[in-house]
C-alpha cells in the first residue's frame, strides 16, 4: 500500500517553499521506487512550522517541519514514510502543544481535508449542517443562528441572526447572500486559509444562509491579491455544482442556490459592506449612505445578507452541533470561538482558534513565543490598520469584543500584529493616515482631505515645526474624522493615531534626519 | 459643442484607437460577459488579463457595449489600484507595505528593491523587465515581509532572497 503524504498547497506554505518540498518528495519517492500518494491540503495554521509535512501512519498523521526541499533525501533515509525519527520530526500533529489547546470549530477541517474534493469534505462531516437546515423552516435556521450568539467576524461584530432575520422578513422576488472575502486588514489571513484549505465549509454556510432567508443567488467578493484562494474557490464551486450541492436542486431539496466568485481590484474600502456592493454591481467602490440597510436594499436594490467568510463558515458547525453548543464557548456577549491571527514580529505566528476570553499575553507569549527578533514586544495593533495600538501594560486584556472596546481598542477581524521595541510610533501613526489617504473612496471630506492633512501635520511634527501646536491640531483632526466620516475607514483610521499619541507620545518629537 | 479644456485630455480623448486585433479581443470579452449582472469589473479583469493593461482605446468599446458612459468606465478603471493604464514590465514585483510587514523590515526591503531594480514604486525598468508595485497586505502576515511576483507568493523575504528571486526571474522570459 502506498503511503499518503500531505504537503500544504496553502499560499503561505507555498511562500516558504512547500511547492519545492512536494516536488522533492515525489522525485525522491520515484527514485527509490516507493510510490507515495501526495495530498495537497491547506495549512493547519502553524506558519512557524511551514512547510509542515504530514505522513499518514497507522497511529495517525505524523508531522515533520519546517521542511525544505534539501531535507527530503535525509528524511527518506530516516524512514519518513513510516514516521521515522529525525530532528524535524514533530510527532503526532494533534499532540503538538501549539495545536493541542486550540478549539477548532470553524476551522476544524482546515489543513486536514483535500480542499478540491467534495467526497473528502463529506467524509469529514461536511454537508451535515445543510442536511439539518433542509429539515427546518427558514425562521428556525435563523433562530438557531441568533441563539448561537454568532456575531460578524469581519470586524463589525453585528449579531448575524438579526441581520438574517431582517432579510428573511423582506418580501422580494430576488434576495442575495454575499460573502465579504475582501480580507484587507494587515495581520489577517483566516479567510484566506479557510478558502484555500476548506472552501466547502464556506460554500455550505452560504447555501444554508440562502435556504434560510430565501435567497437563490450568492456572490463571494474576493480580493484580487488572493489568486490561490480564487483558484481553490472556483474548483470547489464547480465540484459542489457537479455533486448537486449547488444549482437548481440543492441536495435534492428542490431549492435553488447558485454561487459565483467575483474579484475585487485592489481597493481596501471594498471591505466596507456598501462599498463592496457597489463594486459587485460593477461600479467605483464608493460607500453608500445608510439607511437603507443592505438587508433591506442591498445588492441591485434587493434584500441582501453581507457576511464575512469566517462568519458564514461558522454556520455549518452551529447547525450540526446546535446553537447551545456554540454559545457554550466564549464569555459575556462574545460567544463561540474566534480564529486569532498572530502576525508581524512574532516567533510562532499563525492561526489560533480559541473561545473568546484568552488574554493578549497568553497569545503573544504562550502561543507566539515572544517577538521574532527576541526583543521586547512594545505594542500590538489589533484589528487591522484601523485598530488601536495597545501598549504592553494592557496585554492582560482579554480577546473579547467588549473587553477590547473597554480599553478603546477593537478586535476587528482578529488579527494581532506585534512590534518590537524598535518601532517608531510616530511613523506608524503617519502610515495610518497615509494608508487612509491612499485607500479613501473620496466620497466624504473628513476622510479624503483629513487623511492627507494628517500626513502633513505629522510630517511637520517630525520636522520640528511648532511641535506642541501641531500635536493639538492632530488631535482635533482625528476628532473631526471620527465624528464626521461616512464610514469606518475615515471614522476609524484615527484610532491608531490617537492610541499612538496616548501611549507613545515620546515618539512624536522632531527628528534629526 | 467644444469640450471644456479640462476634459479634452485623457477623459474624453477622441478615439485612441486599438489595433484591430486588440479591438476584436475586447469585443469578444464584452460579448462573453454581456447579460451577467454588474459585469464591468469582470470585463476589465478579462481585458487586463488578455492585453496586460487596459488601453484607453478599450474604454469606449466597453462603455458602448455595456450601455455605460465613457466617464463611468474611466471612473472605474481609475478607482481600483489593480487596473493598469499602461503596459507593465515582463514581471510584476509587488512588495507588501502594510503594518505586519513593516514590523519585520518591509521599509528596508523596499529600499533595497528600489536600489536593486533602479526604479521607484509604480515604475518599470527601462529594459521592460520589471515593474515594482506596493501592495497593502498579501495575507501572509505570519511570514512577513511578503512579496508577490507574477502571482507567486513569497514569505520571510530577505534582501538576499529578493536578489535571488530577481536573478531567477531575469533568466525567464
Amino acid at each position: 500500500m502506498t503511503v499518503t503524504v500531505y504537503v500544504p498547497a496553502d499560499a503561505g506554505a507555498l511562500s516558504l517553499g512547500a511547492g519545492e518540498v512536494a516536488a522533492a518528495i515525489a522525485a525522491e519517492a520515484a527514485r527509490r521506487g516507493t510510490p507515495v500518494t501526495l495530498k495537497r491540503n491547506g495549512s493547519r495554521g502553524a506558519y512557524w512550522l511551514e512547510p509542515l509535512v504530514e505522513v499518514l501512519t497507522p497511529a495517525g498523521r505524523c508531522a515533520y517541519g519546517p521542511m525544505t526541499a534539501g531535507d527530503v533525501r535525509a528524511l527518506f533515509d530516516a524512514d519518513l514514510l513510516h514516521g521515522g525519527a529525525h530532528a524535524l520530526r514533530l510527532g503526532p500533529t494533534e499532540e503538538i502543544p501549539w495545536f493541542k489547546g486550540q478549539q477548532r470549530l470553524t476551522c476544524e477541517r482546515v489543513g486536514i481535508v483535500d480542499p478540491a474534493s467534495v467526497e473528502d469534505y463529506v467524509a469529514h462531516g461536511g454537508y451535515q449542517g445543510l442536511k439539518r437546515a433542509l429539515s427546518l423552516e427558514g425562521a428556525a435556521i435563523v433562530q438557531a443562528i441568533t441563539a448561537s450568539g454568532l456575531r460578524g467576524r469581519g470586524g463589525a461584530a453585528f449579531p448575524t441572526g438579526i441581520k438574517w432575520k431582517t432579510v428573511l422578513d423582506q418580501q422580494a422576488a430576488q434576495k442575495y447572500v454575499t460573502c465579504n472575502a475582501d480580507e484587507g486588514d494587515s495581520g489577517t489571513f483566516a479567510d484566506r486559509m479557510l478558502m484555500e484549505g476548506d472552501p466547502f465549509t464556506l460554500i455550505e454556510g452560504m447555501t444554508i444562509a440562502g435556504i434560510a432567508v430565501g435567497a437563490t443567488q450568492g456572490y463571494i467578493y474576493l480580493r484580487a491579491e488572493y489568486p490561490h484562494a480564487h483558484a481553490a474557490l472556483k474548483t470547489a464551486i464547480a465540484a459542489a455544482r457537479q455533486a448537486q450541492y449547488l444549482g437548481p436542486d440543492v441536495a435534492g431539496s428542490g431549492k435553488r442556490f447558485e454561487l459565483e466568485v467575483r474579484l475585487g481590484a485592489g481597493a481596501y474600502i471594498c471591505g466596507e459592506e456598501t462599498s463592496m456592493l457597489e463594486s459587485l454591481e460593477g461600479r467605483r467602490g464608493e460607500v453608500r449612505v445608510r439607511p437603507p440597510l443592505p438587508a433591506i436594499k442591498g445588492l441591485f436594490g434587493q434584500p441582501t445578507i453581507v457576511n464575512n467568510v469566517v462568519t458564514l463558515a461558522s454556520v455549518p458547525w452551529i447547525l450540526v452541533h446546535g446553537a447551545e453548543a456554540y454559545a457554550a464557548f466564549g464569555m459575556g456577549k462574545s460567544r463561540g470561538t474566534v480564529p486569532i491571527q498572530l502576525a508581524g514580529n512574532i516567533k510562532r505566528g499563525g492561526l489560533i482558534e480559541r473561545a473568546f476570553g484568552l488574554s493578549l499575553r497568553e497569545l503573544l507569549y504562550d502561543y507566539g513565543g515572544g517577538s521574532a527578533t527576541g526583543k521586547p514586544i512594545r505594542t500590538v495593533q489589533v484589528g487591522g490598520p484601523l485598530g488601536a495600538y495597545i501598549p504592553a501594560s494592557q496585554f492582560d486584556t482579554a480577546v473579547d469584543y467588549e473587553a477590547l472596546a473597554g480599553i478603546g481598542a477593537l478586535l476587528g477581524h482578529g488579527g494581532i500584529v506585534a512590534f518590537d521595541d524598535s518601532v517608531d510610533m510616530a511613523r506608524m501613526a503617519r502610515y495610518a493616515m497615509e494608508f487612509c489617504a491612499i485607500e479613501s473612496c473620496g466620497k466624504c471630506t473628513p476622510c479624503r482631505i483629513g487623511s492627507t492633512r494628517g500626513v502633513e501635520i505629522i510630517d511637520r511634527i517630525l520636522e520640528g515645526v511648532d511641535g506642541e501646536r501641531n500635536v493639538r491640531l492632530l488631535e482635533e483632526l482625528c476628532d473631526t474624522m471620527v465624528q464626521g466620516s461616512l464610514c469606518g475607514l475615515g471614522g476609524m483610521a484615527p484610532f491608531p493615531v490617537q492610541s499612538a499619541l496616548k501611549y507613545f507620545r515620546e515618539d512624536f518629537r522632531a527628528r534629526v534626519n | 459643442m467644444q469640450a471644456p479644456p479640462g476634459l479634452t485630455g485623457r477623459i474624453l480623448a477622441p478615439m485612441e484607437t486599438l489595433s484591430p486585433a486588440d479591438s476584436a479581443v475586447v469585443r469578444r470579452i464584452v460579448a462573453e460577459h454581456q447579460g451577467r449582472p454588474g459585469p464591468l469589473l469582470e470585463v476589465l479583469h478579462a481585458v487586463q488579463a488578455a492585453l496586460g493593461f487596459i488601453p484607453a482605446g478599450a474604454v469606449p468599446l466597453v462603455a458602448e457595449a455595456l450601455n455605460l458612459s465613457r466617464a463611468e468606465v474611466h471612473g472605474v478603471v481609475t478607482f481600483y489600484h489593480h487596473f493598469r493604464r499602461a503596459r507593465a514590465g515582463a514581471h510584476t514585483v509587488s512588495l507588501c507595505q502594510a503594518e505586519s510587514c513593516q514590523s519585520m523590515g518591509a521599509d528596508a526591503l523596499a529600499a533595497h528593491a528600489r536600489q536593486r531594480l533602479g526604479i521607484d514604486f509604480h515604475e518599470t525598468t527601462p529594459n521592460g523587465r520589471f515593474s515594482l508595485e506596493p501592495v497593502y497586505c498579501l495575507g501572509n502576515c505570519a511570514c512577513s515581509p511578503a512579496a508577490m511576483i507574477d502571482g507567486r507568493l513569497y514569505g520571510r523575504v530577505t534582501a538576499e532572497r529578493f536578489d535571488a528571486l530577481i536573478a531567477q526571474e531575469s533568466a525567464t522570459p
